[in-house]
């Protein structure tokens, strides 16, 4: 990237602007000395470094907020990644990160990241460029759906996340193929009709290399499995992260408590739950070794 | 480039499955400056059809990554495209879920600084119109190609160019091809223009369906060993979504995230830019298709305006005229976006009566035509003939509708 292609001279650095010079210096840019798979920035470390999103216009206390700093945080490579989003409340934080945010139609997310990714591959044969999308329920299962079945089908090399609040968070509170059946919402006046579309059991059938579903109860783990999605996406296929981030608004979840409900939903049917192809594993196993090996040299 | 690890799919491995000393056809081909491609290098006739002719364009055009969904008539055109991936022409290619898919994913190939092909037709185009209506705005250059069909009801694959009309206020640049040669010519010529940095916009060859896309007609081609410049990712009006850009919490893409003034402000200024690069890519189609119009007996006092297929029968009309000693017009319109205005108005200040065959029913052309003639021109301008639904438009309903707008018009 720019840090390469595009170098200020030192004789300016201290006229840069301040946010500028902490994303180099203290942020997650640039700084693995050239090991792309060493994680250096740690969540444990949050408030220490200067993260790559740090504002944002989403309601006080929303759960999906905490999740998206957590996936940039994850990220193994920011300063070679781009992120795909769509409408939806995840894009009003997402299009304020300092990683390039391509923000198209209204679930469209996983056939542009198709093209993305491919075109990046053509022009860019010795860099891995990673493409991650982070979108909503409603933009993924229902308007997108076919969008996300056909790249799952084609293997396309790159993650895709749901921000699942369980409803459509960003018109005002409809329900979505993700809500819960029974569940009184906008739309849905006499309680969700069907089921919860099982969309990892999707995930399953369609291949997908990776999945995992989680709820941000445990920031380590939301950074580790981000980054091992997009570790598979770079190498073996397609990834796919299902993430519990809730609506307080929608579903009348007082502020304080977001936490207390993401874990007692985690508890009652959001496990973390990690599904690994074969090749995958074996792909996994090998990055994940090496820094143990070094040790032992 | 390597097979993905453990994945069974290929996707940029251009050379899978090829032997060993397999060379890229597109590796065997020299760059050459477009102007002279367009102009100076020398041409063999051929005898070839429309979506042929795309193919040879294609052959010619550098293309990174095509990406289409079959429909009719288009397919003959991009299963060609599909055997020039196939042989290296063209490094990326795959059949996308539908239309929607099609288009949203050429608008992220694009942003990823290469270049982009598609094409479609009719109900295609509408399938995914929120996709392309996105495109200008987003900045992207994309080549499509556009074989007109009918769309609404009842259904028919048969030539139409009423979709023309659904992109005229896009934002768009929009060719209108006459024949298997501008089918040839004008997707050169769209790429290059559309890659301007102050352009930066998509470009969209249209093509009235089976009247030149199944059928032969004479093709003059440049040498296949000389292919147009690469796509320079780094030369845009904004930059590409490759993250080569320094850190800075700024989304490319317009950022109107809010309703609020500065959000209105935003988004009509940026549109305001779309529409002023539309104008400014009007020097480029100049310089490659020497002129936005071709003009046809210029001092006449009756003229035929037309684009597409219409320009074909207006020739011979305007030819058999002439054996009758009558002097008629013709004024071709190959830009509908940007669309040549002053030219026009230039060609027909003399004229005293202007007709306007299309083949649609709505008569877009003719009103684009009033639109900017109205208050500027003398002339009377009469909308007809007009087909639609696969009609052909015989000659000599072109001249019935010139004897009649004669006695109409003295
Ligand atoms: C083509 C189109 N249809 C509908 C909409 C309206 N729309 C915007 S956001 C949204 C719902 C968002 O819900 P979800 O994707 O679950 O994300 P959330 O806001 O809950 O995070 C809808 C229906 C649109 N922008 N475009
Ligand atoms: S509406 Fe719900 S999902 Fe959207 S920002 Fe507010 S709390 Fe978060």
């Amino acid at each position: 990237m720019s840090l390469e292609t595009l170098r200020p001279s030192p004789a300016f650095a201290d006229v840069l602007p301040i946010e500028y010079r902490d994303l180099v210096e203290h942020g997650p840019y640039n700084n693995r000395g050239g090991d792309q798979s060493k994680q250096t920035i740690k969540v444990t470390d949050m408030g220490k470094f200067k993260e790559v999103i740090e504002e944002h216009p989403m309601c006080a206390g929303c759960a999906m907020t905490l999740f998206i700093r957590l996936v940039y945080i994850g990220m193994p490579n920011p300063e070679h990644t781009i992120v795909v989003g769509t409408a939806g409340c995840g894009r009003l934080a997402i299009s304020q990160a300092s990683v390039p945010f391509i923000y198209g139609n209204y679930g469209d997310t996983n056939a542009v990241a198709s093209g993305l990714k491919r075109g990046l591959e053509v022009r860019f044969p010795d860099q891995k460029k990673d493409v991650v999308v982070m979108a909503g329920d409603g933009g993924l299962i229902d308007i997108g759906f076919q969008g996300l079945m056909h790249s799952w089908f084609r293997k396309e090399n790159f993650t895709t996340i749901m921000l699942d609040n369980e409803v459509y968070g960003n018109t005002g509170g409809q329900e979505s193929g993700m809500t819960n059946q029974g569940k009184v919402l906008k739309m849905a006046p006499r309680g969700k009709f069907g089921e919860k579309v099982d969309a990892l059991g999707l995930a399953k059938v369609a291949g997908v290399d990776y999945i995992a579903r989680l709820a941000p109860t445990n920031p380590a783990r939301v950074a580790r499995t981000v980054r091992r999605a997009i570790m598979v996406a770079r190498e073996v296929g397609h990834s796919y992260i299902q993430a519990y981030t809730s609506c307080n608004i929608e579903y009348s979840i007082p502020t304080p408590d977001v936490m207390k409900d993401a874990f007692e939903i985690e508890k009652e049917r959001y496990g973390f739950e990690e599904i690994i192809s074969p090749a995958a594993k074996a792909y996994l196993d090998e990055v994940e070794k090496k820094p143990k090996k070094k040790k032992s040299d | 480039m390597a097979n993905v690890k453990g994945s069974s799919v290929c996707r940029t491995a251009t050379d899978e499955g090829k032997p060993a000393d397999w060379v890229p056809g597109g590796e065997k081909q020299t760059v050459v400056d477009p102007m002279k491609m367009f102009h100076e290098l020398p041409r063999e006739k051929l005898f070839i059809t429309g979506s042929e002719a795309a193919r040879e364009s294609m052959r010619r055009a550098n293309i990174d990554i095509a990406i289409a969904y079959p429909i009719t008539p288009q397919s003959e055109s991009m299963q060609q495209a599909g055997y020039l991936y196939d042989e290296g022409y063209i490094k990326e290619y795959y059949r996308a879920e539908e239309e929607i898919g099609t288009f949203s994913a050429i608008s992220g190939a694009s942003r990823a600084g290469v270049r982009s092909l598609t094409a479609t037709s009719g109900p295609g185009l509408m399938r995914g119109m929120e996709a392309i209506s996105s495109w200008p705005g987003a900045r992207t250059p994309i080549i499509m190609l556009n074989m007109c069909r009918v769309i609404n009801t009842p259904l028919a694959i048969q030539p139409d160019n009423i979709e023309m009309s659904f992109m005229l206020n896009t934002g768009i640049l929009l060719l209108h091809a006459e024949n298997q040669q501008d089918f040839y010519d004008y997707p050169l010529a769209a790429i290059m223009a559309s890659e301007q940095v102050d352009v930066t916009l998509p470009a969209v060859v249209s093509v009235d369906g089976f009247f030149c896309t199944h059928a032969r007609g004479p093709v003059e081609v440049t040498p296949e060993e000389y292919k147009l410049p690469p796509r320079d990712g780094w030369r845009s009006a904004v930059p590409a979504m490759d993250n080569e850009n320094p850190p800075a919490r700024i989304s490319r893409d317009a950022p109107i995230q809010k309703s609020n003034f500065i959000s209105y402000h935003m988004h009509s200024s940026w549109q305001q830019e779309v529409f002023a690069a539309v104008e400014r890519s009007a020097k480029y189609f100049d310089k490659y298709l020497g002129g936005l119009i071709e003009v046809v007996n210029p001092d006449a006092e009756d003229f035929i305006i037309a684009s597409g297929c219409a320009v074909s029968q207006a020739r011979e009309a305007v030819r058999q005229e002439g054996e009758q000693g009558r002097t008629v017009g013709l004024v071709k319109v190959k830009s509908i976006r940007p669309f040549p205005t002053e030219q026009i108005l230039d060609a027909v200040k003399g004229a005293k009566r202007i007709l306007v065959p299309e083949f649609n029913q709505a008569g877009w052309l003719h009103k684009e035509l009033c639109a900017v003639l109205y208050g500027r021109c003398n002339a009377v301008i009469k909308d007809g003939p007009r087909v639609f639904g696969g009609m052909t438009m015989p000659t000599e309903m072109v001249l019935e509708w010139l004897a009649e707008f004669r006695k109409e018009v003295k």
